[in-house]
C-alpha cells in the first residue's frame, strides 16, 4: 500500500466510479444493488438534481438510506410521485424519456449482451436458475445509454453468454437497428478492475480505464475472450477519502 | 358486489384446484396472509401469475400448490435467490413446474390488455433476446399504420386476482396508496377478485397517490391486519427486511422449509401468523 493513500474495497471503487458517470439533471432508471447505491451516492456527491426512477413506480425519488428492495417504503416516501407500473414502462421508459439505465448482470459478452436468466447448457434444466429479466430487457433497449456494473472474472466475462436476457450490441454493428431498439445501448461497463467502452467502429468492449494499482495483465486474465485494450489506456482517479466516507456512510444505512 | 368474508371463506369460495391465480403487490402490499391460506387449504395445480414471485410464491411452490408459474423476475430482492423456486426449476422438487417467462414491461402490457378487454398487448420489447424463442407468448406484429414491427403479448385474465389494500369502507370499496404496481390492472383483468385489507373504515380520507377501486369490481373483502407482512403496508407498518434475509436461510434446504411450513402455516390459525 502507498503511504497516506486511502484503501478501498472492490465494491467501493465500482460504486464510486459508477456514481461519477452520472450527471446532474440526468434522468436515471435504477436497478437494485450497486447500481442503486451508485445512483444515490451520485446525488450525495455531485448530482443533487439527478432524477431517479425505480421500476416499482417511484419517480424522482430522493432516498435517505439504502433500500434493500426496489419497492421499499424509503423510495416511495421520498418520491415526487408514485405511479403504476404500466406508466413507468410505457410513458417513461418506452417513450425514450430515460437518459441512463443502470444495470447489473451475471454474465456479459464482448458486445455487452447480458444474461440474468440462467447458467448452464439448457434453459429447461439449468445449472443455476437466476431471477430473469425484470425491467432489464427494456431498460437495455430503450434508455439513451446504459451502464452495466459487474465484476470482471472469467465466469462473468464470457465468450458467449448462456442466454441473452437483455441486448447490448447483439453480434456487432447493425444488430440494434435490425432489432429496432431505439436506445443507444451500453456506453460503459464498470468493473472491479476498470472501465470498458464499446469501440466506436466495431462496438466491441474495449478496456479504456484501469483502476489504480490494477495491471493490464489482470484485466486480460479475467476476461473470457481475447480482450481489446485501448492504446490510450488511462487510470481512473483514485477515490478520495471524502468519497469513501460518503459511500461507507450510505452502505451503513442498509438493513443487510 | 363485494361481500365481507373471512379470508378462509373467501379462498374457499373463489380459489379452486387448477385455477389461474394472480397475486400482485410490488414489494409493497403483497398478500402474504392469502398465500398462507391457499397453502393451508391444500390447493393444487394452480397456475400462479405474478411479476415478482418473491417469498410468497416461493412458499406456495415449496408447499406443492403450483403447476405453472408465469413471471418476470424471480429473486429475493437485495438478498439473493428464491430457493424453493430454484429447487423446483433445477431439481423438480416437490415436483416439476412449468414456467412462462416475460419481462416486467411485457407483464405490465399483458395485464393492461387483460383489464382492457383486448386479446393482446403491444410493446417495444424483447427484440434481440433469447426470451422470444423460449416462449410461445411473445410474437412479432406489424403495425397497420406505420408498417413497423412491434411485439405482441397475450392478455392475462386470471380466474382470481388477490391483492392486499390498506382500507375498505363498509360497502367494500377499497383504497390503496404508495406503490401499487399492477394491482389495479390485475383487478380489472380478473374474473373474480379477493382483497385483504388492513382496516375497514367508515369513510376514506385522501392519501398521497391513493387509488380507489369500486366494490362492483370486487367479490370478497377479508379483514387481515398485517396481512401483507413481511411485505409492508404504507401507513401501517414497514417492510420487515430481516424476515426476507431470514427467509434465505429457512428456504435453503428442504427440511428446514418443511419444518417452517408445518410450524408457521399448517398448524396455526391465520390470525396467529405474525406472532
Amino acid at each position: 500500500m502507498v503511504a497516506g493513500r486511502p484503501e478501498w474495497s472492490d465494491e467501493e471503487i465500482m460504486t464510486i466510479t459508477a456514481a461519477k458517470i452520472l450527471k446532474d439533471k440526468d434522468t436515471c432508471f435504477v436497478g437494485i444493488g450497486i447500481p442503486s447505491t451508485a445512483a444515490i451516492l451520485a446525488k450525495a456527491m455531485h448530482a443533487p438534481n439527478l432524477f431517479l426512477i425505480y421500476e416499482s413506480g417511484t419517480v424522482n425519488t430522493n432516498p435517505q438510506k439504502l433500500p434493500l428492495s426496489i419497492g421499499d417504503g424509503e423510495l416511495a416516501n421520498h418520491a415526487l410521485t408514485v405511479v403504476g407500473m404500466p406508466e413507468i414502462f410505457n410513458y417513461w421508459l418506452q417513450s425514450g424519456r430515460i437518459d441512463v439505465g443502470f444495470l447489473g448482470a451475471a454474465q456479459i459478452d464482448r458486445f455487452a449482451n447480458i444474461n440474468t436468466t440462467f447458467i448452464g447448457q439448457s434453459y429447461d434444466s439449468p445449472k443455476v436458475r437466476l431471477p430473469g429479466a425484470g425491467g432489464a430487457t427494456e431498460i437495455a433497449a430503450s434508455c439513451k445509454e446504459v451502464a452495466i456494473i459487474i465484476r470482471q472474472t472469467t465466469r462473468t466475462f464470457v465468450e458467449h453468454v448462456d442466454f441473452i436476457t437483455s441486448m447490448g450490441f447483439g453480434s456487432g454493428p447493425g444488430s440494434r437497428e435490425k432489432n429496432r431498439l431505439r436506445g443507444g445501448g451500453p456506453s460503459r461497463v464498470i468493473t472491479d478492475l476498470g472501465i470498458l467502452e464499446p469501440d466506436p467502429e466495431t462496438l466491441e468492449l474495449t478496456m479504456t480505464y484501469l483502476h489504480p494499482g490494477v495491471e493490464v495483465s489482470q484485466a486480460i486474465e479475467n476476461t473470457g475472450w481475447k480482450l481489446k485494450v485501448s492504446p490510450n489506456l488511462k487510470t481512473t482517479k483514485a477515490p478520495e477519502q471524502s468519497e469513501l466516507d460518503k459511500v461507507r456512510a450510505l452502505v451503513s444505512t442498509s438493513d443487510k | 358486489m363485494a361481500e365481507i368474508l373471512s379470508l378462509a371463506d373467501a379462498v374457499e369460495s373463489h380459489v379452486r384446484d387448477g385455477s389461474t391465480v394472480a397475486m400482485e403487490g410490488f414489494t409493497h402490499l403483497i398478500p402474504h396472509a392469502a398465500g398462507h391460506e391457499i397453502i393451508r387449504q391444500g390447493r393444487r395445480n394452480l397456475h400462479v401469475i405474478r411479476m415478482t414471485p418473491d417469498m410468497i410464491y416461493d412458499q406456495m411452490i415449496g408447499a406443492g400448490c403450483v403447476a405453472k408459474l408465469t413471471f418476470s423476475w424471480g429473486g429475493n430482492p437485495g438478498v439473493g435467490s428464491l430457493q424453493r423456486f430454484r429447487d423446483a426449476v433445477e431439481n423438480g422438487w416437490p415436483h416439476k413446474i412449468e414456467i412462462e417467462e416475460h419481462s416486467h414491461a411485457g407483464m405490465a402490457a399483458r395485464y393492461v390488455a387483460g383489464a382492457s378487454g383486448l386479446p393482446f398487448g403491444v410493446l417495444r420489447g424483447y427484440a434481440g433476446t433469447d426470451l422470444v424463442e423460449q416462449s410461445s407468448s411473445i410474437k412479432t406484429i406489424n403495425c397497420p399504420f406505420t408498417g413497423e414491427d412491434l411485439t405482441a403479448v397475450p392478455a392475462i385474465n386470471p380466474d382470481v386476482t388477490i391483492i392486499h389494500a390498506q382500507q375498505s369502507d363498509k360497502l367494500g370499496n377499497i383504497m390503496m396508496w404508495g406503490i401499487t404496481g399492477v394491482a389495479k390492472e390485475a383487478v380489472f383483468a380478473a374474473k373474480k377478485v379477493i382483497v385483504t385489507v388492513e382496516e375497514i373504515v367508515d369513510r376514506f380520507s385522501p392519501k398521497f397517490n391513493s387509488i380507489i377501486i369500486p366494490n362492483t369490481q370486487i367479490n370478497a373483502i377479508a379483514l387481515e391486519p398485517k396481512g401483507a407482512w413481511p411485505s409492508y403496508a404504507s401507513g401501517y407498518y414497514e417492510r420487515d427486511n430481516s424476515a426476507y434475509i431470514a427467509w434465505d436461510e429457512i428456504a435453503k434446504d428442504r427440511e428446514s422449509f418443511l419444518k417452517w411450513l408445518e410450524l408457521k402455516v399448517m398448524s396455526i390459525k391465520n390470525s396467529d401468523r405474525n406472532k
